[in-house]
């Protein structure tokens, strides 16, 4: 027999930064939420996350990417401000720029290359710089010998990820959505407009439901008549003991956190779905950062993980709502800290009828099949 | 504050110097243990609040209980044994980075 939970709104199925961060706007909004979260034995990309602010580099083969983060990146310090109001948590956002450190000719050049691409498709917006040693010293002193230059942009920073999921869980509970923990979702329907989620013997019925599961909404997807071909990319990180304060601001693959850890990580990997650490990348990783950061030489680690990114082919989002399913969304991307505002904002205001924010129709599944 | 559990009682003892201080304490304990038993309490203060801090999980995997010893830095206390003329000094605030030249 299945017990029928009441009614509401919106069912944001995942309860990870992406999901978190549509409900937050839908609740804002006065919409009534539910969010289904899978559970602790799930892949989390949230909780494994590296919490870049991130735009260089980004949209190298879809300017409409690019366009998309920068947007994203611009609106995070007034999504910081409200969380912080609404919640108390203070995020640690700080965008002061952030560097690409290169130990060799080649590397400089594929950053001239990358970002000068972009800008060729961007425009005068796409402001970047390639820096020497000496440049990059002064930006940042305490680089090592071996770096010899580094792209750097404006509009990069970082975040705490994990106080940006926990800001977000209370500012949804403050809104009065329900964030359900141990929801494992065994099947979606549409009937008669409206929307039938059941999770074991339990049903969940709402007008909209937003597919927000990382790597859970391959399988999610199709029962909406959406297509969610994504597949899981470990990345590998280290954390440092807590340390001074040395590093001004966020390189791409090693950045100080606001309670003085340093946090390591540049791994890619496609090895299914194994979010184990291999000392062969771990020590890769720990060599590249000590020449990068001499001074990281003597400094402890405490603590490696490998988390799951969420991939499509091409690197892109998927943001689509179903054909046949009307007010059944899907929405995956690889940066759900970056774009998070973006998820809070336009994204809600097109789930809730509004018009599509300009770049989206850029990001359907339909592009896979061509 | 802390009492020894009689079945680990020991009646070896060794010697270590605690911020320059000689202390004696029981043989065989992690250098944790030890300095609970000696009554040092707060152990340290959280490099981020300030808080006082004393060992937690006496396992390895909270980071409480660091301490330096001999030339190395912030040192799990918990997972290594008092050793007869170990130098403990007492953490005092996040590592220092200085750049290098």
């Amino acid at each position: 027999m299945s017990t029928i939970a009441k009614p509401v709104d919106t069912i944001v199925i995942g309860g990870g930064v992406v999901g978190l961060s549509i409900a937050y706007g839908l609740a804002r909004e006065g919409e009534r939420v539910r969010v289904l979260d899978e559970g602790d034995d799930a892949f989390r990309a949230a909780r494994g996350n590296f919490g870049l602010v991130w735009v260089q580099g980004k949209g190298a083969g879809m300017p409409a990417y690019a366009k998309w983060s920068m947007a994203a990146a611009r609106a995070w310090p007034a999504m910081a401000q409200e969380l912080t109001g609404l919640t108390g948590i203070d995020l640690q956002l700080s965008q002061p720029g952030g560097l690409h450190l290169c130990l060799n000719d080649s590397e400089v050049d594929a950053r001239i290359r990358t970002l000068g691409r972009l800008a060729d498709n961007i425009g005068e917006d796409y402001r970047f710089e390639i820096l020497d040693h000496t440049a990059t010293k002064a930006m940042c002193p305490s680089i090592g010998r071996e770096v010899v230059g580094a792209s750097y942009m404006a509009t990069d920073g970082h975040v705490s990820p994990l106080r940006l999921l926990r800001a977000l869980a209370a500012a949804n509970i403050a809104l009065d959505t329900e964030i359900c923990p141990n929801q494992c979702v065994d099947a979606i329907s549409y009937r008669h407009g409206a929307f039938y989620v059941n999770v074991g013997a339990r049903e969940h019925v709402a007008a909209k439901v937003v597919l927000a599961a990382g790597l859970g909404n391959r399988r999610l997807a199709p029962m909406v008549q959406l297509d969610a071909p994504v597949e899981p990319v470990r990345g590998q990180v280290l954390i440092s003991e807590r340390v001074a304060p040395f590093l001004s601001m966020p390189t791409a693959s090693v950045r100080q956190t606001g309670d003085g850890g340093v946090q390591i990580g540049d791994s890619k990997e496609e090895v299914g779905f194994d979010n184990g650490t291999t000392i062969e990348q771990l020590s890769r990783m720990a060599d590249r950062a000590v020449r990068s950061f001499p001074v990281l030489g003597g400094v402890n680690l405490v603590r490696t993980w490998g988390a799951l990114r969420i991939m499509t082919r091409d690197g892109y989002p998927i943001y689509e709502q179903s054909r046949e399913c009307p007010g059944a969304f899907v929405v995956t991307c690889h940066s759900g800290i970056t774009l998070a505002s973006q998820h809070a904002g336009p994204i809600v205001q097109w789930i809730r009828g509004g018009e599509p924010p300009e770049h989206i129709q850029n990001f359907k599944a339909g592009r896979f099949n061509v | 504050m802390f009492s020894p559990a009689s079945a680990v009682d020991s009646q070896e003892h060794v010697s270590i110097t605690i911020n320059g201080k000689e202390t004696s304490v029981r043989a065989g304990l992690p250098l944790a243990l030890a300095l609970m038993e000696a009554g040092i309490t707060p152990l340290r203060h959280s490099v981020v609040s300030g808080a006082p801090r004393s060992p937690l999980c006496l396992m390895g995997v909270c980071f409480e209980c660091l301490v330096h010893v001999d030339d190395s830095r912030n040192v799990e206390s918990c997972m290594i044994e008092v050793r007869q003329g170990m130098s403990v000094e007492l953490a005092n605030g996040p590592r220092p980075m200085e750049s290098a030249p």
